[in-house]
C-alpha cells in the first residue's frame, strides 16, 4: 500500500476544533448534533427549533469563509492554500452523489460527524454499525470507480 | 439575564459552534473531496489523514462528553437529549450503505458540502440542492409511513373498543 498527502497534525487539530464544536452543542442544547441532522430540521422541519439550527449552518459556512481568509499561498501550516481544493467529478456525479448522501444519512439518521464522531465518542453500538457500513460502502464506491471503472 | 439576552446568548453559541465546526474541516482540509477520495481509494494510493480528524474529534469528545453529562441540565434547555436506543435495525444499516455510496461517488459529506458553499461555485450548489431533495423527499416518504402507521393504529383500537 502506498501512503501519499498524509497531514496527520493538521487532521487531528481540525477533528479537535470538530470535536469541541460538538461538546459546545452538547453543553448548550444538550442534544448529540451531527451536521445531517441539524440540516434535515431545516430541510424539513418538523418542530418549532429551526432557528438555532440556521443560524449554525450560517457559522458552518462562516468558518469556510474565515478560514479562505486567513489562507496563505504556501502549502505548509495550519492554513493552507486553497486554490487547488475544486469538486473531482462532473456534474451527474455531484447530482447523484448528492442525492445518495441525502437519501443514506436521512435513513440512516446520521453522518461523518453524527455517527462517526459524536456516536462513537459516547460508545453508540448503533453508531459503530452506521460508520463501519458507511466506511465499506465508501471503500467499495470509490475502489469501483477509481480501479475497476479507471475513472 | 433578560429573555431577549438569553435568546441572543444562544443563538451566539450556535454561531460559535458552527464557525468552530467550519474552520476544523477547513483545517484538517476536509473540504478538499480529493482528500477525501484519497482516504476511501484504501485499495489504492491512500492517504490515511481522515481517520486522524475522526481521533481527534473522538479524542475531544471522549473527555468533554463524560464531564458535561455531569451537569443537572444544558445550560439553554432543561435536559439532556441523548439518543437512548441502542437495537440495530435494517433502516440504519441500509441508510449507512446508501449514504457510503454517495460519499464515494462525489467525495462530499453533509459537513464539508456545506461549508463549502463558501466558495459559491456552480458545482457546489449542485451538489447541495441533490442532497437537500434528497433529504427532503426521503423525510416526506418516512412522515407519511408514520402517518399511515398511526392510522391503522388508531383502526386496531378502534375495532378492539
Amino acid at each position: 500500500m502506498e501512503i501519499i498527502n498524509f497531514t496527520p497534525l493538521s487532521a487531528t487539530i481540525g477533528g479537535a476544533l470538530i470535536g469541541l464544536s460538538a461538546a459546545l452543542l452538547l453543553l448548550a442544547k444538550g442534544r448529540i448534533a451531527g451536521i445531517s441532522g441539524i440540516a434535515g430540521g431545516i430541510i424539513f422541519p418538523e418542530k418549532g427549533d429551526v432557528v438555532w439550527r440556521v443560524i449554525f449552518i450560517v457559522g458552518l459556512i462562516l468558518g469556510g469563509f474565515l478560514y479562505q481568509l486567513l489562507s496563505s499561498d504556501s502549502s505548509e501550516g495550519l492554513f493552507k492554500g486553497v486554490e487547488h481544493i475544486q469538486p473531482v467529478v462532473g456534474t451527474p456525479l455531484l447530482i447523484l452523489g448528492g442525492l445518495f448522501v441525502g437519501i443514506g444519512t436521512t435513513i440512516g439518521t446520521g453522518c461523518t460527524s453524527g455517527h462517526g464522531i459524536c456516536g462513537l465518542a459516547r460508545r453508540s453500538p448503533r453508531s459503530l454499525v452506521a460508520t463501519l457500513t458507511f466506511m465499506a460502502t465508501g471503500f467499495i464506491t470509490v475502489f469501483i470507480v477509481k480501479q475497476l471503472l479507471g475513472a | 439575564m433578560t429573555v431577549v439576552s438569553k435568546a441572543l446568548f444562544r443563538l451566539f453559541f450556535a454561531l460559535i459552534a458552527g464557525v468552530l465546526f467550519g474552520l476544523g474541516l477547513s483545517v484538517s482540509q476536509m473540504i478538499d473531496p480529493a482528500k477525501v477520495i484519497n482516504f476511501l481509494n484504501i485499495f489504492g494510493a491512500w492517504d490515511p489523514s481522515l481517520a486522524f480528524v475522526m481521533g481527534g474529534g473522538l479524542l475531544v469528545n471522549a473527555i468533554a462528553t463524560p464531564l458535561i453529562l455531569k451537569r443537572r441540565q444544558p445550560i439553554f434547555t432543561h435536559m439532556f437529549r441523548v439518543p437512548a436506543k441502542s437495537q440495530i435495525d435494517s433502516r440504519l444499516v441500509i441508510g449507512g450503505a446508501l449514504f457510503g455510496i454517495g460519499w464515494g461517488l462525489a467525495g462530499y459529506c453533509p459537513g464539508p458540502m456545506i461549508t463549502s458553499l463558501s466558495f459559491a461555485s456552480t458545482e457546489i450548489l449542485t451538489v447541495v440542492l441533490a442532497y437537500v431533495v434528497g433529504t427532503y423527499a426521503t423525510k416526506w416518504v418516512l412522515f407519511k409511513i408514520e402517518q399511515v402507521n398511526q392510522i391503522e393504529h388508531q383502526k386496531d383500537e378502534a375495532c378492539v373498543g
